[in-house]
């Protein structure tokens, strides 16, 4: 591990400040960052703490209904209480993920930038273009199973690891940045680069910037009543995704209204569906419209490896997701979360 | 051999009194409340912290590493490299007895598996070394690997596991094939699998006035105390071992590897006490693992569906430098009845670590295959899998024809299926469904396992008191050993086990053998039976010489063990205390001796094997191809069970292992 300068903020002011110089990191969680830094695959020379500043970890609704989620704020706390009631599809994806102890410590801000799990990326001995720009990428070619077949670039074929951020997607959630240059907004759908010749940039935050808080719309909880994440992978639990679906779907008069797709381990973004959803509006939400949504979802798939298995799953994760969201939100969360094997009825 | 027969029963024991009992682990509370001491958390004065610099390619030559860069960061105190490592008195490359497996202390500069030890960085904080090994920043000059079992011309091993044969015949299997009124043929692949225990592999060491004290997780206290003497020259009695606490083995601590010596050999070098620990990630190359098998499986049934020839043929891996060959076939010398048996192995050399034991070599990658392949002869035969199994029952041990010392795996089915609910099975594949039109399957598969032992020693020492102090090398994975142990030993003095003070987890005690093959208590136990004994004879050899006891001329023989106090066996309303007995005879303490050991006899006359047999539900997403295992009941006949709470456990762990070689 390299050694490195050390801060603890208290204000955003502060950390922004501290933040701000080349290279420097904030630390909250620390379950995704330190493990790099443990691992040589992050260097950097100034770790600014965040953990204690002020006012990061609230959940708050606005007089407008949009509801304010701090940086600071625990995963797990997304998973409880009246906030699981009024968004479960963020319930049920925070749970699909981790491990209840992970899930204490991670921040919402923290999972938001939390780096791929590319094997290729973790292990300092292989190229990757995302480590050491130039490199070189040692995934194309390699072992393929978790890449992406979205979205993805000869320079680099990585997936964004979140669950939580597939439902945020979903649901058209706002990050709120504070910086150097003052305070921004950016829909996630716009927050994550694709890789392209720059997979180094990952985000479209700047040096010193930090995310302060994610913001639901008012319109989000519209979907609590017809909204599921479901989440395919090698082991029922403590697994990251091969593919996986936040669906979200408003009903009317029997039909679909107004219907929200992400995906997730597909690509190095959470990947909203919109040509998938505009394809469901006014449709019967029958299995021919969720077929049909989801080849739509896919259309421009690719595999960039031996994973063509993956279009094929993702597309099927698709038609549970929406088959399940029609069906209705069940009134408890499942035995295991975003899992065909959970009590489907709840 | 008379007192190791495994029938030795003093009258003085009672099965039941302390040994039967379903005891909590006596070491529960320290774990749990984080006091319990594992090797690494050993920090004596003057800790330095080593850290290995490990090889990224798979074969080739370190051709540079920039140790100035790396002594230049601050905290590093020294790099060791095969220009400074301290010399040892052993040739790391010589394999002089089975158990002293090559092992890679950089003698030189080949890479010849991917994490090898290339340089160990010492440095007076964990981050230092880190960062130090980071900046050596080795430069290769790399050979092509072979990686997998096609890489590399095949040939027959000299020998499987430890010494047996690479093949074995029994019977004509070809013509049994020809015979035949059904045959299959079937291909099994199991991948190479990496010991993982929850502790890494560590060592605290340190050299004291020319003494060599070492903590470390260990399966084998005495062998590695033993080891560590001779390759530094020391009197044995020079070195101590301590491994009160294992963070799990799974067969990968009972050997001295390179990395614990590179500890050690960084001790010496310094002359201050280190500490390595392995990383996670070093785990995979130079502590063993499993390797990798393919295995084919060829059976012939007759028309009533009896085997006529059962032909297990196993291609594996060893290292490019050593021999440990995976004995998967050898399972088929055990399990099914068949007139002609046919075991075979072929190897290839790969460029990775050297396999070693992992949790039932052999047994565990053997019946992955050989089970499948007897299902399928099951259903191509319309036969229901148990009673396929039934059918070809091994009533002797097959390939040697002796009888069972016992085998009541024919019980284990009839409780599992019944527990399970097994009757009414549909036979044909893709019948079953759950609420949720998720495909429900069901499956058995048999556990066995041989019931060994090693050469063990134990001392029992009867304090003036009546209380009693019981020593053996116990290592305790995890698996209860201190606690079962503990209540053998309770019973062997015949005191409750309050009133004894076990002492294991030190090479310096009495050498109960290696933590290995299910054989500790067994050996361990029967050692610790027999110094209770042993003590218990003198104790009532002195009573019943002294004219002032109510057990004067009873006789030894007539004189027995109870609660901590010796009566006689015709009245046991007449004896007194251990305490009185020594207190008269102005005795401060009775030490016993006991030894344990496999009776030579027995083993002529019998097969000996635990057996089980286990159920499992598993449900499939017939779109999503995601698979849970549902239910799993398992039935087991394993001896006499010491520590059912421990002993239904260790069962549980086996069947998870089991899942998790099927599922992952």
């Amino acid at each position: 591990m390299n050694a490195f300068e050390f801060v603890r903020a208290s204000t955003v002011a502060e950390a922004i400040a501290a933040g701000s110089s080349p290279g420097a990191a904030f630390l909250a969680g620390g379950t995704n960052l330190v493990d790099l830094m443990k691992g040589a695959v992050s260097r950097p020379p100034k770790l600014v703490d965040i953990g204690s500043v002020e006012g990061l970890d609230a959940i708050e609704t606005r007089p407008d209904g949009a509801v304010r989620i701090g940086a600071l704020v625990a995963n797990s706390e997304l998973a409880r209480g009246p906030f699981a009631a009024r968004f479960p599809l963020i319930a049920e994806a925070v749970l699909s993920g981790a491990s209840p102890q992970l899930r204490n410590a991670a921040t919402v801000g923290g999972n938001l930038m939390q780096r791929t799990r590319c094997a290729y990326f973790f292990d300092a001995a292989s190229a990757c273009n995302k480590r050491t720009p130039g490199a070189g990428c040692d995934a194309i070619g390699g072992e393929a199973r978790t890449q992406a077949i979205l979205g993805w670039s000869e320079h680099c074929v990585a997936t964004h690891p979140s669950d939580l951020c597939v439902a945020l997607a979903a649901l058209s959630a706002i990050v709120e940045i504070d910086g150097p240059s003052g305070r921004r907004e950016i829909p996630i759908n716009s927050f994550y680069r694709l890789p392209g010749d720059t997979p180094e940039r990952e985000s479209e935050l700047a040096q010193g910037e930090l995310i302060v808080a994610v913001r639901l719309p008012a319109g989000a909880a519209a979907f609590a009543g017809h909204s599921r994440y479901v989440k395919a992978r090698d082991r029922i639990s403590y697994a990251f995704a091969l593919a996986s679906c936040a669906a979200a779907l408003r009903l009317e008069n029997g039909l679909i209204t107004e219907a929200s797709i992400a995906l997730g381990g597909v690509a190095a973004k959470p990947w909203r569906a919109e040509a998938a959803e505009a394809a469901l509006a006014g449709a019967k939400p029958e299995d021919a419209a969720f077929t049909a949504a989801a080849a739509v979802a896919l259309a421009d798939a690719k595999p960039s490896g031996d994973n063509a298995f993956k279009i094929e799953l993702a597309r099927r994760v698709v038609v549970r997701a929406l088959r399940l969201a029609a069906a209705g939100t069940p009134k408890s969360m499942p035995a295991l979360p975003a899992s065909p094997f959970g009590d489907i009825s709840g | 051999m008379a007192e190791f027969a495994l029938n030795a029963n003093p009258a003085h024991t009672r099965h039941g009194s302390n040994s039967g009992q379903a005891l909590t682990r006596l070491e529960g509370p320290l774990k749990v409340t984080g006091r319990a001491t594992y090797a690494a958390d050993n920090h004596p004065p003057g800790l330095l912290h080593a850290v290995m610099a490990v090889a990224t390619i798979s074969r080739g030559r370190v051709a540079f590493l920039d140790v100035a860069a790396a002594k230049a960061h601050p905290g590093v105190v020294e790099v060791m490299t095969s220009a400074n490592r301290p010399p040892i008195r052993v040739d790391p490359d010589l394999r002089d007895q089975p158990f002293n497996f090559k092992i890679d202390v950089l003698q030189n500069d080949r890479v010849r598996y991917a994490n090898q030890p290339i340089a160990v960085v010492i440095a007076e904080t964990l981050e230092a070394a880190t960062e130090g090994a980071a900046l050596l920043s080795p430069r290769y000059e790399p050979d092509v690997p072979r990686a997998h079992l096609d890489a590399a011309e095949s040939y027959t091993p000299p020998m499987v596991g430890i010494g047996n044969p690479a093949i074995v015949n029994k019977g004509d299997v070809e013509a049994g094939l020809s015979a035949a009124a059904r045959t299959i043929e079937a291909t099994y692949e199991t991948p190479a699998q990496y010991h993982n225990a929850m502790e890494p592999h560590a060592i605290v060491a340190a050299f004291e006035g020319g003494k060599l004290k070492i903590d470390m997780p260990s399966q084998g206290l005495v062998f590695s105390a033993r080891r560590f003497a001779q390759i530094f020259g020391l009197p044995p009695e020079d070195v101590l071992v301590r491994s009160p606490y294992l963070g799990g083995g799974f067969g990968s601590k009972g050997l001295i590897n390179g990395p614990v010596l590179l500890g050690a050999l960084a001790a010496k070098l310094v002359g201050r006490p280190i500490k390595l620990v392995a990383t996670r990630a070093q785990l995979y190359g130079p502590f063993g693992h499993r390797p990798p098998t393919r295995q084919k499986l060829r059976l012939g049934v007759d028309a009533g569906g009896r085997l006529t020839a059962l032909a297990h043929h196993t291609k594996t891996s060893t290292s490019s430098f050593d021999d440990f060959y995976e004995p998967a076939s050898d399972i088929s010398h055990t399990l099914y009845a068949s007139p002609a048996i046919s075991t075979s192995h072929e190897a290839v050399r790969l460029d990775t670590g050297t396999p070693l034991f992992m949790r039932a070599p052999g047994e565990a990658t053997g019946s992955i295959a050989l089970e499948s392949a007897i299902d399928e002869m099951a259903h191509a035969q319309g036969m229901d899998p148990l009673e396929f199994r039934l059918l070809n029952y091994a009533e002797t041990e097959p390939i040697s024809g002796k009888p069972f010392s016992s085998k009541a795996l024919r019980e284990c089915f009839a409780k599992g299926a019944q527990a399970f609910g097994w009757a009414g099975r549909p036979l044909q594949s893709r019948q079953m469904r759950d609420e949720n039109g998720l495909l429900v399957g069901w499956g058995l598969g048999v556990a066995t396992f041989p019931a060994l032992m090693f050469q063990g020693a134990a001392r029992a020492v009867l304090k003036a008191d009546g209380s009693g102090v019981m020593e053996a090398t116990g290592h305790d994975m995890g698996q209860g050993a201190w606690t079962a142990l503990a209540q053998i030993a309770a019973d062997a003095l015949a005191l409750p086990i309050e009133r004894i003070e076990f002492r294991s987890g030190t090479s310096d005690l009495p050498d109960a053998g290696l933590a290995g093959g299910s054989a500790h208590t067994a050996t361990a136990g029967l050692a610790l039976h027999n110094a209770g004994g042993d003590a218990i004879a003198k104790l009532a050899d002195m009573a019943t010489a002294d004219p002032k006891s109510p057990l004067y001329g009873a006789g030894n023989a007539g004189v027995i063990a109870r609660d901590g106090r010796l009566v006689r066996r015709d009245d046991e309303a007449r004896g007194e205390t251990y305490a009185e007995i020594m207190a008269r005879a102005g005795v401060a303490e009775i030490v016993g001796e006991g030894k344990s050991g496999a009776d030579p006899a027995m083993q002529a006359q019998y097969a000996m094997h635990a057996h089980g047999a286990v159920f499992a539900e598993v449900k499939v997403d017939p779109d999503l191809g995601m698979v849970r295992t549902t239910r799993l009941v398992g039935a087991f006949a394993a001896g006499r069970i010491i520590n059912p709470r421990l002993v239904e456990s260790q069962y549980f762990g086996g069947m998870i292992w089991g899942i998790s070689f099927a599922l992952h």
